[in-house]
């Protein structure tokens, strides 16, 4: 392999890696200071004992998060400087500002809440989670905000002196439609996956203290926190439909080969059917042989147009627009002009088609659980049913691999660009990734970091795991444990590590 | 003063910022066995960073954006030049961030006795590598017409950048050591002690070596003799006040010679951000490396408003969390262990 292929591996495994672990923050951390303010205002132990329970799973998940978190800043400049500098006058500053605005306030105030239980008065305690949880939501918004530009780039225009994209509008930027579509679709997933969460690990608890009859004040305790997910996954699954629609219709405008090749779509078609399962070629070296088996009729024409009789154009055409050999009388992207013409701008099919069904597929099953898990639980009714447990268990992982999918399906339908051409854009800034790779780095450095990254994630993978099982399957501190204590006095601290 | 300049000076800022709190959070780490020693011992140290390690560290992803945004040029040459020390250095904050935070998660002997060992290899390691490449950015080193590195990676390990990689070290030891004997009581205060007062000599010793090595042989500028001279008067602040018993007063002349040692390393390297050694026409300055007006001017503005904001919290923070703490202090261990009793 070489550094580019190293490079782009490298690229995907650390992000996936951390995507794994932040939607979860993001989620939670709002999560839990909601049960922490239902603590404050109505003084009920259970809100406590689920702060502190919740609250310790919440830790262990964001110490790993910030520490694959740093690799993903440095990795742009170690293995993308040809990227770095072409765009880091405009991708610089939303990190920058990620930093200065949103890192300072998560990791400051994390630290005072972890251990300001018995230093600060209820109210300012408070204040420090929701300072971290605004504080974990705000980076994830100038996160989405750089990436969005290198699906659509705005604010920007090319400085031949330089050679370089330069911003012209940073408030462009900032409300890129793009940015505005993917940010409310990525809270909305962090908060599907939190719920899934916090609900699958009461089902657990729920039905096993049902099983063991037990009136001991915990199985109302779980049956809260179940139903305080599940409500969660009921509006966050609504909300990931919503803007998931509005994202994919804005994309079939701004990344129209991206929408083809995720619908596995090689010739221009009025009401063109959304493809359940397709045969053939998909790695897109013989896109004549595509067979599409199973599909809705008209439904991919109206996920982008909102009318079932729509022309949706596809990839051979596209390519051709984008290679400017098209007779089209309106290219979607004016011939690549300033670097050499990419023969395939093609992006790998089969992935794209069919990390995207994935990403929908998996995000379904939580809602099948959410609505048991609500059925099950009403007019204060609870459960003893195993399976019921075993399902809610099971769902949690779900809307974490289709978190990645919807990742993995975003970035590798942006390729073979790093930076996407805007078909609106009246100067042509994009880049492709080869173009990005770093000149400096060799094969083997980037191999040696590759393998490292890998086996640390992994190695760290495991202890994460284990703990937040081991953590989840003590279930919730008991009241006294859980109660802050005053701790003015020089006797031993009421926590430490 | 144009734009450019100032976020220079401002990057030298975040750098002293990094530098001051996180040199203090190495500096414990690194000394775990040595004034930690007994169980208690070590978990007094990491309680005494406990609540600000993490918001140290942002300083550090702060003075990475900033040069990214400011002077992607920079950022770009620097970060995929020295890629080895770097890995390195991720490696070791990876390790540490998670090691701080899952060593007290399982009441087990061996597994904190691991994780102890993790958070002192992985707070050793950036001590040094932070030195080696600062002393490698005021050297120059080989950058060709594209401004591409092409040094590979032994040509980081020079005398110069080695000694660099030993002055951060023994700050850091006794930053560490001197804020121990700031925040801690008991037998802990009793180890820190001796230990700051050694160590600040030592800092006093090899950081003069470097510097002067620095200014002779590498400085662009002569005024950086004045940063020269504040830095070591910063170093022997410490080290007097560390042998009599005033480390409050200690503390702040070490963070003052940190400041001394940056403007020294900024100043000296100032129009250049990272000198060529291939022919000064390729040397990457504060010029040719920066981003556009619109640029700076926004940033500008983020980080007018922004940084006292930070400052003010983080200033708090360490105010909340102001008592001293001992081994009386820790109370017995009611973790969890992995397999229920």
């Amino acid at each position: 392999m070489e550094a580019l292929e190293l490079a782009r591996w490298q690229f995907g495994i650390t992000t996936v890696y951390h995507f794994i672990l932040v939607p979860l923050t993001i989620g939670l951390s709002i999560l839990v200071a909601i049960m922490q303010t239902m603590w404050v205002r109505t003084g009920k132990e259970k809100w406590l004992r689920l702060t502190k329970f919740y609250g310790k799973l919440l830790l262990i998940n964001f110490a790993l998060g910030v520490a694959t978190g740093i690799v993903q800043e440095f990795q742009f400049g170690m293995n993308w400087s040809e990227y770095s500098r072409y765009v880091g006058d405009i991708f610089g500053a939303p990190l920058a500002m990620e930093a200065l605005v949103a890192f300072f306030l998560e990791s400051t105030f994390l630290g005072v809440w972890i251990f300001g239980w018995d230093r600060l008065s209820k109210k300012v305690h408070l204040t420090s989670i929701w300072l971290f949880a605004i504080g974990a939501n705000i980076s994830a918004y100038f996160i989405i905000a750089a990436n969005s530009w290198m699906q659509h780039p705005v604010g920007t225009e090319f400085n031949p002196e330089t050679g370089r994209a330069e911003m012209t509008d940073i408030w462009a930027v900032l409300t890129n439609s793009t940015t505005l579509a993917a940010f409310p679709h990525v809270i909305a997933t962090a908060f599907l996956v939190a719920g899934t969460f916090i609900a699958g690990i009461a089902a657990y608890w729920m039905v096993k203290k049902a099983r063991a009859n037990k009136g001991d004040g915990e199985l109302p305790m779980y049956r809260t926190a179940l139903r305080f997910g599940a409500v969660t996954m009921i509006v966050a699954g609504v909300a990931v439909i919503v803007t998931g629609d509005i994202q994919a219709k804005m994309m079939f405008e701004q990344q129209p080969m991206k929408m083809a090749a995720a619908e596995g779509i090689m010739e221009t078609e009025e009401g063109a059917g959304f493809s359940l399962l397709a045969f053939g070629n998909l790695a897109g070296d013989d896109p004549g042989s595509v067979q599409h088996v199973l599909s809705i009729p008209g439904f991919t024409s109206y996920l982008a147009e909102g009318n079932f009789d729509a022309t949706v154009t596809g990839l051979n055409e596209l390519q051709r627009q984008y290679a400017g050999t098209s007779d089209a009388a309106n290219p979607v992207v004016p011939a690549l002009a300033g670097y050499e013409v990419e023969s395939d701008t093609r992006p790998n099919l089969a992935v794209t088609y069919w990390s995207f069904r994935l990403m929908i597929g998996l995000a379904a099953f939580s809602a099948v659980t959410a609505l048991a898990a609500l059925w099950l639980t009403r007019k204060g009714a609870s459960t003893d049913k195993k399976w019921f447990s075993r399902l809610a268990v099971w769902s949690i992982p779900a809307p974490y691999i289709a978190a990645s999918f919807g990742w993995i399906f975003t970035e590798m339908g942006r390729q073979p660009f790093v930076v996407a051409p805007n078909p609106t854009g009246s100067d042509m800034v994009y880049m492709l990734t080869k173009h990005g790779v770093s000149v400096a780095a060799s094969t083997w450095e980037v191999a040696i970091s590759m393998v490292a990254f890998t086996l640390i994630y992994a190695l760290l993978g495991v202890f994460w795991y284990r703990l937040i099982v081991r953590y989840a399957q003590e279930g919730a501190p008991t009241a006294e444990a859980s109660t802050p204590r005053d701790n003015d006095g020089d006797g031993p601290l009421s926590f430490a590590y | 003063m144009n734009l450019a300049d100032f976020w220079f000076i401002l990057i030298a800022v975040l750098w002293t910022g990094y530098l001051v709190l996180e040199g203090f959070d190495f500096g414990v780490g690194m000394l775990m066995p040595i004034v930690g020693k007994t169980s208690k011992g070590k978990r007094v140290l990491i309680n005494t960073i406990g609540p600000v390690w993490d918001g140290n560290e942002v300083w550090l992803l702060t003075a990475g954006g900033a040069t990214f945004a400011a002077f992607p040029e920079w950022y770009a040459t620097l970060f995929s030049g020295f890629y080895l020390p770097l890995l390195l250095i991720l490696l070791a904050l990876i390790v540490r961030a998670v090691a701080i935070e899952y060593r007290a998660k399982i009441n087990d002997e061996n597994w904190r006795n691991r994780w102890t060992l993790a958070i002192v290899v992985s707070s050793w390691i950036p001590s040094i590598l932070w030195g080696v490449a600062f002393a490698n950015i005021v050297r120059g080193v080989p950058i060709d017409e594209t401004f591409t590195y092409t040094g590979g990676f032994f040509n980081l390990l020079n005398p110069f950048a080695l000694l660099g990689g030993l002055v951060t070290l023994a700050i850091f030891l006794s930053h560490g050591a001197i804020f121990l004997s700031l925040k801690t009581s008991g037998a802990v205060l009793d180890r820190a002690k001796p230990f700051a007062r050694k160590a600040s000599i030592v800092a006093v010793v090899v950081g003069a070596v470097w510097a002067l090595w620095l200014q002779l042989a590498y400085s662009e500028n002569a005024w950086t003799w004045g940063a020269l001279v504040l830095a070591a008067v910063g170093l022997m602040g410490a080290a007097w006040f560390s042998r009599t018993d005033r480390f409050g007063l200690a503390f702040t002349f070490n963070a003052l010679a940190i400041v001394g040692a940056v403007t020294l390393i900024f100043g000296s390297l100032y129009p250049d951000v990272m000198p060529s050694t291939t022919d000064a026409a390729f040397s990457l300055t504060v010029d040719n490396a920066r981003s556009s007006h619109t640029t700076l001017v926004v940033m500008t503005w983020v980080a007018a408003i922004m940084t006292p904001v930070v400052l003010a919290y983080q200033a708090w923070s360490y105010w909340v969390f102001k008592r001293r703490l001992s081994e009386d202090h820790m109370p017995e261990h009611n973790e969890l262990t992995f397999h229920k009793n």
